[in-house]
């Protein structure tokens, strides 16, 4: 029978007596367990930081754009026929189910002036819409409404980066700028976004009514025509659905033949967004597998102790087993003392993980996420480290013959 | 019932090709409190008899019987256990662990056993109180003189009521004083408690302590002589 509390005292002992040695070992283990957490901290932070550019730019979002123009035998690429309109936008909101929110878009870059300050910037032409399919709250104001598009009313809502351009410490709702010379009224100022996946600046832009961009400011050959269009369907597994209704509904208001490339064509943004997430999960697990290697490396230092304290200890456990202990009493004795290096060893990786996290985001700026999951996965697994490593030393002692080891000098 | 019998025992130890006869046939009756010494020259076997008596090594052939019970053919396990309730040890270099308190030393047989830490400490004091040397429960071996670590040792083999203490020369690293107080103690033991002492020692006026001496010489018994 073995009596397991008492054989827990014998280890602890053991571990205390030579203190140094124990405090090193364990180091290993610290260094291991430290580096899984840290590293599994950066890999999440850093799919957690992509996964909130993608929320950014607003979810489960399709671009329509229009088709190429053939001009004399040279194709013009993407965008330059001008094929969709503004009652394509009508039509797709209200014949395809999978689709929640529909905007057009027709923009441009202008050059804006307030008072003394002027500013370059993108001026977005849409529709109240856009704000639901950005997902994008106004920081104060009003939005423009359905009215104000139908009279292609003069006013604006302004990105963060444009007001800190013109207009400093001012509050600009209220106020005029002048955008290509033509007066417009700032009504709102929409949330501060940051930057998109792709690094742009979301934030340098001006919002304003369709219409009056195509009436007032860009014009247009065509009359009621858009740039693009922007989509966003029901839920993310609608996606799939909601290009297949548009497309099917553009060819046939395009009138399309059965054999005819489409006039545009259906992006879906969020795809290729999850694309870099997916990258970020794989960079995760790699910088976890490489830093339970330094944790397999400690394991090897605990048992290269233990394999030294077998040898030192041979009398000890001559003396053990001449009182009567048995194969898994001195078994378990090395065990236990691999487990408990490994498993104090892995409570203060623990402590050196969040810590280095919380340095390295504080340092190199980077974000960093301790999830439980990985403290419990990096635990488990220095207690692991510690009963395999641990089994061949305590193996090894076991086998030793009582006789000999009594005389072990 | 004698409470160890040896029948024929035989013991072979091969070294590369010649196989060394350690112990040839030997047949011993030895009953329960009797205080036997076994005396003869190095390489006479006593010392791989000792070994055998303790359960420590099995004979190549031949039977032991302790308490009547035949161990030639236990597992390694079942002997630990036998030596853990039958049989104290007491060795020539004390064998204590270092850096451990004589308390602890003391217990330390019945950590393979089932005793509660209340037990263990209550009957551990109690054992050293037998060999003299309360009040000196929590000094470590290196703390102590010879005498003090050889009585710490008997403490230890007294401690589970062992029925027989094998001293394997337990006053070879004492002076000629402190090694008559051990053995008065031994004597104490086997008078009053009636355990059973078997010691093996070079010194005659150590083994005249004893009621019976048994002399070996290249591995037989030479002669077997009881006091009267």
């Amino acid at each position: 029978m073995i009596n397991i509390p008492s054989t827990i005292k014998i280890s602890f002992k053991s571990l205390r007596v030579n203190k140094m040695r124990s405090a090193l070992t364990m180091l290993g283990i610290v260094i291991g367990v430290g580096a899984v957490i840290t590293m599994l901290a950066v890999g999440s932070g850093a799919s957690q930081k992509i996964e909130e550019q993608i929320s950014s730019m607003g979810s489960n979002l399709l671009m329509i754009l229009p088709g190429a123009t053939t001009a004399g035998g040279v194709r013009m690429g993407i965008g330059t026929q001008p094929t969709l309109s503004m009652d394509d936008t009508e039509a797709i909101q209200r014949e395809c189910p999978s689709v929640l929110y529909v905007a057009p878009i027709h923009s441009g870059i202008a050059q804006i002036i307030y008072g003394n300050q002027n500013w370059s910037t993108g001026v977005v032409g849409t529709t109240p819409s856009m704000l639901y399919i950005r997902d994008w709250q106004l920081e104060q104001g009003r939005p423009f409404t359905e009215e104000d598009v139908r009279n292609a009313s003069k006013v604006c809502l302004l990105g963060q980066t444009v007001i800190d351009s013109l207009f400093g410490s001012i509050n600009p709702v209220g106020q005029i700028i002048r955008i290509k010379n033509v007066p417009f009224t700032v009504i709102g100022v929409l949330e501060k976004k940051g930057q998109s996946p792709m690094g742009q600046d979301q934030d340098d832009t001006i919002y304003i009514p369709v219409t009056t961009a195509q009436k007032k400011l860009f014009g247009t050959a065509f009359p009621g025509m858009v740039r693009l269009i922007m989509v966003k369907a029901q839920s993310k597994e609608d996606l799939n659905a909601a290009e297949k209704q548009i497309a099917e509904l553009l060819r046939q208001r395009h009138r399309i033949g059965q054999k005819q490339d489409d006039d545009f064509t259906v992006r879906n943004l969020t795809q290729a967004m999850q694309a870099s997430e997916q990258s970020a999960k794989v960079m995760t697990l790699l910088l976890g597998a490489i830093a339970s290697v330094s944790l397999l490396v400690g394991g090897i230092g605990i048992m290269n102790i233990m394999l030294v304290s077998v040898t030192e200890r041979t009398r000890e456990i001559g003396i053990r087993m001449a009182v009567g202990a048995k194969t898994w009493d001195i078994r378990l004795q090395f065990i236990i003392e691999a487990l408990t290096l490994s498993l104090i060893g892995g409570a203060f990786g623990i402590i050196i993980g969040i810590s280095g996290s919380k340095v390295l985001s504080m340092i190199a700026g980077w974000p960093t996420i301790v999830s439980p999951l990985s403290i419990s996965l990096a635990f488990s697994f220095s207690g692991i480290v510690g009963i395999f490593f641990g089994f061949y030393p305590a193996y090894k002692a076991s086998l030793l013959d009582p006789i000999d080891a009594l005389r072990y000098e | 019932m004698a409470i160890i019998e040896t029948r024929e025992i035989t013991k072979v130890y091969k070294i590369g090709d010649i196989a060394v006869n350690a112990l040839n046939s030997v047949s011993l009756l030895i009953e329960k409190g009797e205080f036997a010494a076994i005396m003869g020259p190095s390489g006479s076997g006593k010392s791989t008899f000792m070994n055998i008596l303790g359960c420590l090594d099995k004979p190549t052939s031949g039977r032991y019987l302790l308490e009547g019970a035949d161990i030639s053919g236990l597992r390694k396990d079942d002997l630990s256990t036998i030596r853990n309730k039958n049989i104290g040890f007491v060795f020539q270099g004390f064998n204590l662990l270092p850096r451990t308190s004589a308390i602890e030393n003391v217990e330390l047989p019945m950590l393979y056993n089932s005793f509660s830490a209340n037990e263990r400490s209550q009957r551990a004091e109690a054992a050293l109180k037998k060999v003299g040397l309360s009040g000196r429960e929590n000094h470590h071996p290196n703390q102590l003189s010879g005498g003090q670590q050889q009585r710490v040792a008997i403490a230890r083999a007294l401690v589970n009521n062992a029925s027989i203490i094998l001293a394997d020369e337990p006053t070879g690293n004492l002076d000629t004083k402190t090694s008559a107080e051990i053995m008065e103690l031994f004597t104490k033991l086997n008078t009053e408690s009636n355990i059973t002492i078997i010691l093996v020692t070079h010194e005659h006026d150590i083994a005249a302590y004893s009621r019976r001496i048994i002399k070996f010489l290249d591995g037989y018994v030479v002669s077997d002589e009881t006091k009267t």
